[in-house]
């Protein structure tokens, strides 16, 4: 186990360099930032000092090794637009996109997964087909359309919901969060919601097929035959088997809520790390940009690792010890 | 209608100005009237104490050094001052300086308010002041921007208690200007700071007539009113700025009464915000002029051959006929109209209207495409060429659009024109390099003289012109007008040079002014706000309109 995990993590460290590499060059070729951030009333000297003072008049081999080397002592660089170490903007907005992705995947679970198997279990039933006809609309509409359209109707006609912005938090051990008074929770329903449609179209389809394809299986067929309740059967029969396709998938899909947040949190005005991205993207704030995708890697190097370790935990017969990443 | 700090009562979505209205048999209920007259009177009192604003782009410090952003600046100076203000029409007026005088045409001499103070309760004194005018030179890692500002001065004097006295090395006659965006610092306080010390309020401290309650990185700016204000108590007590880049995103929190304002009116929301009766737009014409470069260093230039895709043996920009041709195959209102679906007027100058060395006598070019043919043809393009306009695609409103049909009616005149858009991120960095024949730009300046040094003066380094002179158009006689106007120290006179070479560049084509963006705010109907030239959404600006 611990020879397991620690090779996962040595390969990380490799993903980091790669990706770190890859991301540098890249936002390099894109174009110069001084030309994005500088005063355009500014004249040549005023463009030089601050090529200078962002340490871009170096070629890009130092650059990239400055880096690296700061790196190693903790230091991943300062934003060029922000004056504010890159990591500390992370972290700062870090707890706004984690909530939000947690209670969009808590939504997706607690709905999906009853949903599914009920579609699964009956799925000759009007309720079936209309479940699965929802599934198909959760996949298909565009999240950007869904969240205008959110918006319009809890806020703009009815007004039962604010349209935007993180509501009031509270601190807990340090971390700013929003979902312990009423009104961070009404913040948080539409972006969440809108976060969790796509989610719980995906887990209600995989909850379906997985039910649909174990209760034709022997052994709920020989437990049945043995008397076992029906709820038995569903619960620890059918639920624990299709258990191990659907972590998988939600634990991806944590990863990709966590990163990918950015269309619900640019429609919301919710203040995480997906719209950092995309604001330093658009003045190519290099060192935030870095930052976020390093961020982002380790995150998915931990969730997977979760992922495996859980598996040991829902089916014995899987060893890690086997296991490659 | 107001929220109030803790729980929030969002109201029913009812468009406009505060007044709730109620069944005609609510009067049965006694004590229902009542109750809703309290409201009502409650909510007034509400709506007097906090505005909730819509800013369209993110604020990424609160260091007023640290990088000169349009988006950082409308939020630095509710809370910081500078030496002088900027009325809504671009023009210089008073503010910690009460008044100057140029003894002679090094020197100006500045009349320093008594009795400002900042935020922490200190005196304002001249120390802060030479302060803030050094730190921008000093400050570390910073793409700054704002020494430009500060460089033309030389030495800084103070004379008593509430003079000083600036010297430059040779006469510059936008000094204040300039000074306007450089933001009054405590030095006490600045001298130790840090960067995240401005954003959590440590440092915020400044003159003006908010102070900085939170800021919340990416969501909103928190202000409360410096009650201390020397130049007036706003009317608010409250002010949140909510950062929401987001256009359709924006509009809806400003019809769903979550906001009372909002700047930057998307164009495809407008028709229906005018016709909203609990709303009011506010507008004006912005000083951001959109142009045409025309690169003139090269033979040819990048994107231009002829029609059979062979190399011209000339720059065809580089005759000022074929230059004509091109602005005058353009229809302008008919882009102001269509287009830019009416926030756009037509350009003929540099600088909008209201700006100095704006030439009221400088029309822009009329369209007419048969004397356009003509031009060309007597320039040696009977037959016309085949040219390549680049443009931005997230900068301006419309920006791509807008050089689509450029292009057409280009292509109408013989000159086959090919738009290449992309965003900004790329798109300054290759314009710079002169990687583009043709390429589009939008400018806002204080100043005609101001506009000219960065856009078409010959390049030189050393004095700083041509900075975005991407064309390398390079014209003696104009440089001569240019530098003669920045060099004059006496307001009326610098007017009257602004204009000349601002009408000077117009008759060259120095480049293709094409329109000046009219820039929208749009609030609550009880609302009313004095639409800026410069763009600035400002807070303390914002009033309860007059019935």
């Amino acid at each position: 186990m611990v020879a397991y995990i620690s090779r996962r993590l040595a390969q990380s460290v490799v993903v980091v360099f790669v990706m770190s590499a890859l991301v540098f060059a890249g936002v390099y070729a894109i174009g110069n930032p001084i030309d994005i951030l500088i005063n355009p009333q500014a004249d040549q000297a005023e463009i030089e000092r601050a090529t200078e003072a962002l340490g871009l008049d170096q070629p890009l081999p130092l650059q990239y090794w400055t880096f690296v080397s700061n790196a190693f002592t903790g230091e991943l660089g300062r934003s060029f637009s922000s004056n504010v170490p890159a990591i500390d903007l992370i972290l700062q907005r870090m707890p706004a996109t984690v909530e939000l992705a947690f209670s969009a995947m808590v939504m997706a679970i607690v709905l999906g997964l009853p949903l599914g198997l009920w579609a699964g279990l009956r799925p000759e039933t009007k309720v079936a087909k209309t479940i699965m006809a929802g599934s198909i609309l959760g996949f298909s509409l565009p999240t950007f359309w869904v969240g205008l359209m959110l918006i319009m109707i809890f806020s703009v006609w009815l007004g039962w919901l604010p349209p935007t912005g993180r509501g009031e938090t509270v601190n807990v051990l340090g971390v700013e969060v929003s979902f312990l008074t009423a009104d961070g929770l009404r913040h948080l329903f539409m972006p969440a919601l809108n976060l969790a449609l796509f989610k719980l179209a995906l887990l209600i389809r995989l909850t379906r097929a997985g039910t649909r394809e174990a209760m034709v299986q022997d052994y709920v067929r020989f437990a049945r035959a043995k008397g076992v309740p029906e709820r038995r059967i569903v619960r620890v029969h059918v639920l624990k088997n299709i258990m191990i396709p659907i972590v998988t998938v939600i634990g991806l899909e944590f990863g990709s809520v966590i990163a990918f947040a950015i269309v619900t949190e640019t429609i919301f005005a919710w203040p995480g790390m997906g719209k950092l991205l995309i604001d330093s993207i658009n003045v190519l704030d290099r060192p935030v940009i870095v930052a976020y995708l390093l961020v982002i890697v380790v995150m998915f190097v931990f969730i997977n690792l979760a992922v495996d370790l859980l598996y040991t935990a829902l089916d014995p017969r899987v060893r890690l010890t086997g296991a490659r990443a | 209608m107001k929220r109030r700090a803790s729980p929030p009562p969002y109201p029913a979505p009812i468009k406009g100005e505060g007044t709730v209205s109620f069944p005609l048999d609510a009067g049965r209920w006694g004590w229902g009237w009542g109750c809703a007259l309290l409201l009502a009177f409650a909510t007034q009192l509400a709506a007097a104490a906090e505005l909730r604003i819509g800013l369209s782009a993110d604020v990424t410090t609160l260091d007023p050094h640290f990088v000169a952003a349009a988006p950082n600046l409308t939020v630095q100076q509710h809370i910081f001052e500078g030496l002088v203000r900027i009325d809504e029409r671009g023009r210089v007026t008073p503010g910690i300086a009460a008044s100057w005088t140029t003894p002679d045409p090094l020197t100006w001499e500045l009349k320093i308010r008594p009795g400002v103070k900042f935020h922490d309760g200190s005196d304002l004194t001249l120390d802060d002041i030479v302060y803030s005018l050094e730190r921008p030179l000093a400050i570390k890692g910073s793409p700054g921007g704002y020494a430009t500002y500060v460089r033309p001065i030389v030495a800084k004097q103070i004379v008593d208690k509430h003079t000083l006295r600036l010297k430059t090395a040779t006469p510059y006659g936008p000094l204040l200007q300039d000074l306007a965006h450089v933001l009054i610092v405590s030095k006490r306080v600045a001298a130790r700071a840090d960067g995240p010390d401005f954003d959590s309020g440590k440092a915020a401290i400044g003159t003006g007539p908010f102070k900085l309650v939170k800021f919340a990185r990416g969501d909103r700016v928190q202000l409360a009113r410096n009650d201390a204000y020397w130049g007036g108590k706003p009317e608010w007590e409250a002010v949140s700025l909510r950062i929401l880049p987001n256009d359709p995103t924006r509009t809806a929190a400003l019809l769903s009464g979550d906001l009372d304002a909002i700047e930057n009116v998307p164009t495809a929301d407008l028709a229906r915000l005018k016709k909203s009766a609990g709303h009011r737009l506010a507008q004006t014409v912005s000083w951001r002029t959109i142009l045409l470069h025309l690169d003139q260093s090269r033979t040819p230039p990048p994107g231009v051959t002829d029609k059979s895709g062979k190399p011209l043996a000339a720059n065809p920009f580089k005759d000022v006929r074929v230059r004509q041709a091109l602005s005058r195959a353009i229809n302008r209102q008919a882009i102001a109209e269509r287009v830019m679906e009416g926030l756009a007027l037509p350009a003929g100058n540099v600088v909008s209207p209201s700006v100095i060395g704006h030439d009221p006598a400088v029309k822009p070019d009329p369209y007419d495409p048969e004397a356009a043919k003509k031009l060309l043809a007597a320039a040696g393009y009977a037959n016309g060429f085949t040219m390549t306009l680049v443009t931005p695609n997230n900068r301006y409103i419309n920006d791509e659009q807008v050089a689509q049909t450029v292009a057409q009616m280009f292509s109408r005149i013989g000159v086959t024109t090919k738009v290449d858009a992309m965003p900004l991120a790329v798109y300054f960095g290759k314009a710079r390099n002169q990687e583009f024949g043709a390429a589009l730009l939008g400018w806002g300046s204080l100043a005609a003289d101001l506009a000219l040094r960065s856009l078409a003066l010959t390049v030189n380094p050393d004095k700083g012109y041509g900075t975005w002179n991407w064309a390398r158009y390079s014209n003696p006689a104009l440089d001569k007008l240019v530098e003669q106007s920045l060099a004059t120290v006496d307001a009326a006179k610098r007017e009257a040079a602004a204009r000349a070479a601002s009408a000077h560049a117009a008759r060259e084509v120095a480049f293709i002014p094409l329109h000046y963006q009219i820039v929208t705010w749009a609030m609550k109907h009880s609302l009313d706000y004095a639409a800026r030239t410069d763009e600035f959404t400002f807070a303390h600006h914002f009033r309860t309109a007059a019935k």
